[in-house]
């Protein structure tokens, strides 16, 4: 046993001396955990190769790859078409897995899962909707005695994906929304509180009686969290779950152009999870490197083939068949 | 024979110790000429004590002129990188509290609000208690609880700001919620700094862990500067017919204070620099109000939130230049405390200090 290990050591590095390959990249914080996962398994199979990923944050994974200082970034949100033209390399965007962003509340006395329309979810953060026995709350939950106490929405204060596709879906149902915040990592929320990153958020509103947050969905079911149900486009009552967030995706493909810079928030479809999102590697489409980009190209077609599968049993959302079949021909692009 | 060895022995060595203490003179000098020589030699073998001196004194000098470089690059490279966002809003980025990265539109007035008063809060609620701490151990404490209250003292200082943090999410944010919020609401309420609803994080949580934090530092340094103060003067006082409190305030508070207040400054500069736990309980929510209980944000958590996901060169410049006003109402803070200083102590040498 000893032998084989001194030996597989020996191999080891005698391979890593033969076709040592070093890969870096940096970038969105939300699909670290798989993209952790997917990296080690795939440097454990292929020895000699040590892919380095750092979860920095999309806007800085963003930086990073454009200046060259990383060689592959990641991102929760699409680049601009201006960080696009500003970039030093030209990248493609390549969908890996998907998230999804589901409201929690802490409501004492109520146990019966609520229901949020989207009116409210936007009433409720532009500080319109500040009670919980509101009308428009009280009409999506029949039966459900709802307090006569002020909301306390929450917010995540630190810069986010979470908090651009919950905006991005907020925007899109509401134009009030849209035209007095917008969408981005963080706004100007006019009412709540701040707290950082999805810990933080769940923290405050399972500490505070009557509050409102929005986090991960991964996070959320880790924790054991309960979280409401959302109305989706079809005008149907959609729990958020790993299966309603890949048939939001599939219901969008028509919709994805060929460099899968779209946002699928409000997908249409019955069992769509409204707020849900693709999130991105940024790979360049050119390595100067020949060797990495080799290395590249195959970890991504190992991904597609043996990463996605692992993604449900850790929460994340796989791509449809027919994206990850798009994102296959895109990879052969890659040189 | 037997009998007289003893006393003999016992006196022999004190005989030989008188007969040799003639010889001492003469070792001990030339075991000091050797010595000397030693260090002559040293000082003779590296050359001119001149040129040692200068180059001593040059060193010393680069060492405390690197400070200045230090500061100098800090400041170029904060207005050089925060050269897009000086360009547009100009003057009116601290006068503005409008914080919008969607529009692009950024204005500092909230966090410089935020930074100022939870500092304010903390050294409101933290320079007594430290003070009366330090002078508990000093004066009045027992013996044996001294070491224990020193320690502890020193133990919080060494505790990282996270789990300050966590224990005030945890420990400190329900407890003023539900007890502390409710009971000075009633009390204070009508001044119009606690007004409901209270949520257990604001400005006042973020003030009260502050104090926590900065109070070690207070405390160990003005005991310190209080142990200094010479003992003749408390025994003066207390020979003029002083009670001890009158002791402690003319004999050693009087003589420490320029001490005292340098503490002070040191547990400020803490307070207006402390980002993590403050982020934590204070609510980061850009607001300016007297309601205490309100959510508020200070320059370095806005900093430490937003920077890693900024996108747009704008926004990453406006960031930058809080970093520069945090940098600038640091240095203006600090002036105004050493003028607070130099006006109390004007025409009165530091006795003890």
């Amino acid at each position: 046993m000893k032998f084989k290990i001194a030996t597989l050591a020996a191999l080891a590095t005698l391979s890593v001396g033969a076709g040592a390959q070093n890969i870096t990249g940096a970038g969105a914080t939300f699909p670290n955990p798989i993209y952790s996962r997917w990296f080690s398994e795939y440097s454990g199979s292929h020895p000699g190769v040590k892919i380095n990923y750092q979860s920095v944050g999309s806007g800085a994974g963003i930086r990073q790859v454009s200046q060259k200082i990383v060689d592959f970034g990641a991102s929760d949100g699409p680049m601009t078409d201006q960080q696009l033209s500003e970039s030093k390399v030209k990248l493609f965007h390549i969908p890996t897995v998907l998230g999804a962003v589901v409201p929690v509340y802490n409501l004492p006395g109520v146990n019966k899962e609520l229901n949020f329309s989207p009116e409210v979810l936007a009433g409720i953060y532009l500080g319109q909707i500040n009670h919980w026995n509101d009308p428009r709350i009280a009409r999506d939950n029949p039966g459900v005695n709802l307090p006569d106490h002020q909301i306390l929405p929450v917010y995540r204060s630190d810069g986010s994906g979470t908090t651009y596709i919950f905006t991005d879906y907020l925007s899109k149902v509401s134009p009030d929304f849209q035209s007095r915040i917008g969408r981005a990592t963080s706004v100007k929320w006019p009412v709540g509180i701040g707290q950082k990153g999805n810990e933080g958020v769940a923290g405050m509103v399972r500490n505070s009686q009557f509050s409102f947050g929005y986090v991960e969905l991964i996070y959320a079911e880790q924790n054991h969290m309960s979280f409401g149900q959302v109305k989706n486009s079809s005008g149907k009552w959609v729990k958020a779950s790993t299966d309603g967030v890949t048939a939001a995706a599939a219901a969008a493909i028509k919709t994805i152009p060929a460099d899968y810079r779209v946002s699928i928030t409000n997908a249409p479809g019955p069992n769509s999870y409204p707020i849900a999102s693709f999130t991105w590697l940024l790979i360049p489409q050119h390595f100067d490197d020949a060797n990495k980009g080799k290395v590249m190209v195959d970890f991504l077609r190992w991904m597609l083939q043996h990463g996605e599968s692992e993604a449900a049993s850790m929460t994340y959302a796989p791509l449809p068949k027919p994206v990850a079949d798009r994102v296959a021909q895109t990879i052969n692009q890659i040189h | 024979m037997a009998d007289n060895e003893t006393p003999q022995n016992i006196s022999v060595p004190l005989v030989t110790v008188a007969r040799k203490q003639p010889e001492p003179p003469v070792t001990p000098v030339s075991a000091v000429s050797e010595d000397a020589s030693g260090i002559r030699a040293f000082l003779r073998a590296r050359g001119s004590a001149n040129a040692a001196d200068r180059g001593f004194a040059g060193l010393m000098l680069l060492g405390a002129l690197s400070l200045f470089v230090i500061v100098v690059l800090i400041v170029w490279i904060l207005i050089q990188k925060s050269q897009l966002s000086i360009h547009a809003f100009g003057f009116h980025f601290f006068r503005s509290s409008n914080w919008d990265p969607v529009n692009g539109d950024f204005g500092a007035l909230p966090f410089i609000f935020g930074t100022l008063v939870s500092s304010l809060l903390a050294l409101l609620i933290a320079v007594p208690l430290s003070l009366a701490v330090a002078i508990f151990v000093l004066e009045i404490c027992p013996i044996p609880l001294r070491g224990p209250i020193s320690f502890l003292t020193e133990l919080l200082a060494a505790i990282p700001s996270v789990v300050y943090g966590l224990w005030g999410i945890f420990v400190l944010v329900p407890l003023i919620r539900d007890k502390v919020g409710p009971f000075l609401e009633k009390t204070l309420g009508w001044t119009g700094l606690f007004v409901e609803p209270n949520f257990g994080v604001g400005m006042f949580t973020a003030g009260v862990i502050l104090a926590i934090m900065i109070f070690p530092v207070i405390s160990s340094i003005s005991r310190d500067v209080m142990r200094a103060v010479p003992n003749h003067q408390r025994e003066a006082a207390l020979a003029l017919g002083a009670t001890r409190w009158e002791m402690i305030r003319l004999g050693v508070l009087q003589n420490a204070r320029i001490g005292i207040v340098g503490a002070v400054i040191l547990g400020l500069g803490r307070a207006l620099g402390e980002t993590m736990a403050v982020t934590m309980v204070i609510g980061n929510h850009p607001d300016i109000s007297k309601n205490l209980f309100n959510p508020a944000h200070t320059l370095s958590s806005v900093i430490a939130n937003e920077f890693s996901e900024a996108t747009g060169d704008l926004y990453l410049s406006a960031l930058v230049e809080i970093g520069l006003a945090l940098f600038i109402v640091t240095i203006v803070v600090n002036a105004v405390a050493r003028l607070l200083v130099w006006a109390v102590t004007r025409g009165n040498t530091a006795k003890a200090v």
